[in-house]
């Protein structure tokens, strides 16, 4: 049995929550697993031309920084579980690219934790939990 | 933020105002006869007439030049208008790219620098001056004027320089140096030398001094008369601190803010079209005979065209050479597809938002006419159209606005301020950019130029419309002048990418991602 899970990690307390669930049902089930990092990035924001002659520049910084501080820490912290562990680090909305994530990789499930309360911002803007239950192609677990 | 430059910007000069009236007002004048005196064969040299007539001769360089991008590219601008849309809405975009600017930022970006004073203010100068008829001169030259854009964007980011460190900086100056090298062509270094000047020169007329004026203008006719030098100072300290200081919050409120400003404006001026619907169809009949009889203007028929033409090019800037600037820093492996989408630009700036402008001066019955011909009177100088209350420029729009939404002209107020601020920030870029080419790059060097550019800002808000709208199409005209040479010389490059390009998109090599 060869599943694959992606966990969305983003080195807070509930993505770990998560990453350790994943973790838990791989060892049972024998799956490897995907931890992905999204960098919240819309086409459709505005800038300054400073921002866009520097914006290659800084794509670049930013990649590095979530690499080194936020997706090798996870990994290493996996080394002994004996799992396969993949790495995923993209640009975009955070809902669809996990979706995204899943679909190219062959992924069957969606592993992502819950970020706190349910405040008036996620009321109005909707929060990734549900943008990525509504859309998922996968089934979704969502770690309190 | 935002509300902080705005109260700043209205409450500090009604407080100074009316402390020192008196000394200030001659400090204007001292400072607007020394201007119009230092740069007056400037402008006679740029706007000189063809002999024996009254056409500028510049006018009719770029709308030759419109003209034969439009015939070299068969009518570009109509043929890829769709697929300019489907790549600002990203269609075509990797999205393993995601992340780098994309053509909507570029564009709107662009836009920003764009649109401005010259949809509100510069339109109704034009009208002002040369009729409604001037609109329609005015739509065809924002029409052709896409494909001069296309020619020159597709350039800039084709032979932008790309660093070590990932930022890129592009422009005429670059493909006027690199593109001429390639083709083996000689001179390029010293057009991209003149360019340079000219750029400087634009940046700090029509990009600052023009900017600082009119949104003087606007202020002062919401709060009352009061010395522009004041305005100019707090321009000044505000733009000092973006550019200078690196206050980049101001800056990326503004260019949040000012997007939705320009929406808001198109949605208005539809209001107020709906409003006066059953006007919209006379409104039409006299931009087309404006157009061809003149309807009593000053030079008739010809003077509508210059005007028209005069006001599209100052407002779209096609075939200048600054929007090459700021779309080269897109990353897409297709230069093409940069000159596309930056072809929408003159029909998003001309085509509907002056338009819209036009169209609302006309249908609110600003322009006084004879009842009887049905001609336009003119003012005692007979150079001008009289107006309702004898409103110029920026005025006159603000007239026209509130006579249909009285409180409108507090949001346009904001709006002119903002849309000036932003287009001050593009260009000092701009300038910045022909700097660097001329003098290299350097902190010391950077600065000394962001410090002339602030201090352009007081004169410009200072000295009277005339000479200070004279000079700022001379110095971007002059702009056109050097690019354009560099378009001829290298429109067959544009051709062999556009050829390429087309026969991928047929293929099926090129395809949609999503």
């Amino acid at each position: 049995m060869s599943q694959k899970i992606v966990v969305g990690y983003d080195g807070s307390d509930s993505a770990k929550a998560a990453l350790a669930f994943a973790v838990d049902q791989a060892k049972t089930q024998g799956s490897s697993i995907v931890v992905a990092h999204i960098l919240e990035w819309s086409p459709y924001s505005f800038l300054t031309p400073t921002e866009l002659e520097e914006r290659h520049k800084r794509r670049g910084e930013e990649l590095d920084r979530a690499e080194v501080a936020i997706l090798a820490p996870a990994v290493d912290g996996l080394k002994d579980s004996g799992l396969a562990i993949d790495t995923a680090l993209k640009y975009g909305n955070i809902a669809t690219t996990l979706g995204d994530i899943a679909k190219e990789s062959g992924a069957d499930q969606i592993v992502i934790g819950r970020n706190g309360e349910p405040g008036l911002s996620s009321r109005v803007f909707g929060s990734v939990a549900i943008s990525l239950a509504q859309s998922a192609p996968v089934p979704v677990t969502i770690v309190p | 933020m935002t509300n902080l430059i705005k109260a700043a910007a209205v409450a500090a000069p009604a407080v100074l105002a009316a402390s020192a009236p008196a000394a200030a007002q001659s400090l204007d004048e001292t400072i607007n006869q020394g201007f119009a005196s230092a740069t007056g064969w400037f402008v006679s040299f740029i706007f000189s007439p063809f002999p024996g007539t009254t056409f500028p001769w510049i006018v009719m360089w770029l709308v030759i030049a419109a003209t034969v991008f439009t015939l070299y590219f068969a009518f570009i601008q109509f043929r890829a208008f769709p697929h300019a849309i489907s790549l600002v809405k990203g269609d075509y975009s990797d999205p393993n790219d995601a992340g780098e600017v994309s053509h909507f930022q570029a564009l709107a970006t662009a836009l920003s620098g764009t649109v401005g004073l010259g949809n509100i203010a510069g339109v109704a100068v034009a009208i002002g001056i040369g009729g409604p008829g001037a609109t329609f001169w005015m739509i065809l030259a924002g029409l052709m004027g896409m494909a001069s854009k296309f020619t020159e964007c597709t350039l800039g980011v084709k032979y932008r320089n790309e660093y070590d460190d990932g930022t890129v900086s592009g422009g005429p100056m670059y493909y006027m140096t690199k593109g001429f090298q390639e083709r083996g062509i000689p001179a390029g270094g010293i057009l991209a030398v003149m360019f340079s000047i000219f750029c400087i020169l634009g940046a700090l007329g029509g990009g600052n001094m023009f900017q600082a004026n009119q949104a003087h203008a606007q202020i002062a006719n919401v709060v009352g008369d009061y010395p522009g030098w004041i305005t100019g100072l707090i321009f000044a300290a505000i733009v000092f601190l973006v550019i200078v200081g690196g206050l980049k919050s101001i800056a990326k409120v503004t260019e949040k803010v000012v997007p939705f400003m320009g929406v808001l404006y198109v949605l208005t001026a539809l209001v107020i079209l709906i409003m006066n619907a059953d006007m919209i169809m006379w409104a039409f009949g006299q931009i087309f005979e404006g157009a061809f009889t003149g309807l009593g203007v000053a030079g008739g028929m010809v003077g509508a065209l210059i005007q028209g033409f005069k006001r599209a090019a100052f407002s779209n800037e096609a075939g200048v050479g600054s929007a090459a600037i700021a779309h080269s820093a897109v990353r897409t492996k297709e230069p093409i597809t940069e000159g596309f989408v930056s072809l929408l630009e003159p029909f998003i700036d001309t085509v509907v938002i002056c338009t819209m402008t036009a169209l609302v001066i006309i249908i609110t019955g600003q322009l006084v006419a004879d009842p009887n011909t049905g001609l336009y009177l003119l003012d005692e100088g007979a150079s001008t159209i009289q107006t309702v209350d004898g409103n110029k420029g920026v005025a006159l729009t603000s007239a026209a606005f509130s006579s249909a939404i009285p409180f409108f002209k507090y949001i346009l107020a904001v709006a002119v301020i903002l849309f000036a601020f932003s287009t001050m920030i593009s260009w000092s870029y701009y300038g910045l950019k022909a700097w660097t080419f001329l003098f290299g790059e350097g902190q010391t060097k950077e600065l000394i130029f962001k410090v002339i550019f602030c201090i352009f800002v007081v004169i410009g808000a200072s000295a009277n419309l005339g000479p200070v709208i004279d000079f700022s199409d001379a110095a971007i005209f002059a702009m056109a002048v050097v690019n354009i040479v560099a378009l001829y010389l290298l429109m067959p490059v544009v051709k062999g990418e556009l050829d390429s390009y087309l026969s991928r998109l047929k293929s099926g090599e090129i395809k949609k991602h999503s």
